[in-house]
């Protein structure tokens, strides 16, 4: 097929208009996403001493960039989940009162085996593993939880 | 004074003549504004623009101080709030002009929807309207966060979240929104980028258009005053007249906007703690709080389907739906107004504020 000298112009108009919107727009659509920062694995914790930590009690523990809840429960042992709500990745809280993980932001209510009990969250928290070496709380990852 | 005329007269004649101004000044002399007993919503959406120039201007007075930093951007609001020379006062009046910004672009959309100003040929304004409408909101939301406050920062990992919820784009979305896999001090730089820059120039053409499209055909009226004849119309001028009564509404909305920012001061709230569970009491802006109660009663499935992710289709789907409200082919008997759009509206009402009242009350 012989393309007419007016064709051969639009045809090399077109193309190199859509070469230069390429051009432009690649490389602002890389520059939106952000780099990769290399996260440290952590692989455990130390969460302070197992005989200063009260019973029926909870505090935040940072798990690197992660929030991790560290629960003592009324029996006295400890009990460690990913602190982020399966809804919408609030952070959770332990309610003494109720004696189960809350999320404010929506209501949702995990039991203290991380179970998804009540309200919106559609999944279970993740568990981590607690180990008492010498009084000192250790928190580790347990296995099946993504590294 | 003479001398002062004609020094006036001179620019005048001196612009006129490279600009030829006069066919605009005609154009407006011509323009009339139909007066009927709901001529009183004419007025919304000139409140909503003028809020819009308060936040310009009182947005620009707060760029010389905030700091865009996880480490500075709480304590430079507060530097604002209690150090600065009237620093509380700005402040105070960008917030409380936000929201009631955001207020009456929702008043003006509704009272457009009942009166049927959105029917041809005004489907483009609706259309622009609308656009106006979501970006507010998103002016809302990411400034929301600037403060850097505990609530702001839930707020945000919330509504951040919800867009990893869109299928296909949603996640890449979300880690550009956020500038990384988490909200963090990257994810305040880009809000404040947003807020400031990115919003700001594509709401400056929408709201360009939308101004535009109103001036080319003037107001709509209503159909009980469409069908009258013409000498039986009521009409005021555009100019001097109507603006005239527009600019006497917007001092009496500063003065109220005056009198809020002054007795009940924006609160700062207490530094977002990237490692503290979200406190009780939760929520985000009011004009969020009907979706964000709606997630919170939804359950964990519906059916095969997550119960935030059903929720969050459904909105999405009722936004485009609402925006091509024009487009709608709806039954309508004879000249009546179609009852079935005025049910809709209302439903849609009672809606926002049912759920906006149940969120505040629990």
């Amino acid at each position: 097929m012989a393309l007419s000298r007016r064709q051969f112009l639009n045809l090399l108009l077109g193309g190199g208009v859509l070469g230069w919107l390429g051009s432009v727009i690649y490389p602002v659509i890389s520059y939106l996403k952000p780099p990769k920062t290399p996260e440290a694995t952590i692989q455990a914790v130390k969460a302070g001493l197992a005989s200063e930590f009260p019973v029926n009690s909870a505090q935040i523990v940072k798990f690197g960039r992660r929030p991790v809840i560290l629960i003592r429960t009324d029996a006295g042992d400890f009990r460690a989940f990913s602190a982020t709500c399966t809804h919408l990745e609030c952070i959770v809280q332990y309610r003494t009162d109720l004696k189960q993980i809350w999320c404010a932001c929506h209501n949702g209510l995990y039991d203290l085996k991380g179970r998804n009990v009540s309200g919106p969250p559609p999944r279970p928290l993740e568990e981590y593993a607690v180990k008492i070496v010498a009084d000192e709380i250790n928190v580790t990852r347990s296995a099946g939880v993504g590294s | 004074m003479t001398g002062g005329k004609n020094v006036t007269r001179k620019a005048f004649s001196w612009l006129d003549e490279r600009f030829h101004l006069t066919p605009l000044i005609d154009f407006m002399r011509h323009k009339y504004v139909p007066v009927h007993r709901h001529t009183v919503w004419y007025y919304m959406g000139g409140v909503a623009l003028f809020l819009f120039i308060v936040q310009v201007f009182s947005g620009i007075l707060l760029v010389l101080y905030y700091q865009a930093n996880e480490n500075s951007a709480f304590e430079s609001v507060r530097f604002i709030m209690t150090k600065v020379q009237f620093g509380w006062l700005i402040r105070s009046v960008h917030s409380w002009s936000a929201n009631l910004m955001v207020f009456f672009v929702f008043v003006h959309m509704f009272s457009t929807f009942f009166t049927r100003a959105y029917r041809k040929p005004r489907e483009l304004t609706w259309v622009s309207g609308f656009i106006l409408l979501a970006l507010a909101l998103g002016f809302g939301f990411t400034g929301y966060l600037l403060p850097w406050n505990q609530l702001a920062f839930f707020a945000t990992k919330v509504g951040t979240d919800i867009v990893g919820v869109v299928p296909f784009i949603g996640n890449a979305a979300k880690i550009v929104l956020r500038g990384g896999e988490d909200v963090t001090g990257a994810t305040l730089s880009r809000f404040y980028a947003i807020h400031i820059a990115i919003i700001p120039a594509i709401f400056t053409i929408f709201l360009g258009l939308h101004l535009l499209f109103v001036q080319r055909q003037g107001m709509h009226e209503p159909e009980h005053v469409a069908a009258l004849p013409a000498e039986k119309k009521k009409l005021i001028p555009f100019f001097p007249n109507f603006l005239l009564r527009d600019l006497l509404l917007w001092i009496v909305v500063l003065n109220v906007l005056l009198a809020l920012a002054v007795f009940f001061p924006w609160e700062l709230g207490e530094k977002a703690d990237l490692f503290a569970s979200a406190p009780a009491g939760i929520r985000p802006e009011w004009y969020f709080m009907f979706m964000f109660q709606t997630l919170k009663l939804l359950p964990a499935h519906v059916l095969f389907v997550e119960g935030e992710v059903l929720g969050i289709l459904v909105f999405g789907l009722a936004g485009i739906a609402w925006m091509l409200v024009p487009f709608w082919r709806v039954k309508r008997r004879s000249h009546e107004p179609s009852r079935a759009m005025s049910i809709i509206g209302v439903v849609m009402i009672l809606y926002i504020v049912g759920m906006t009242v149940i969120g505040y009350a629990r």
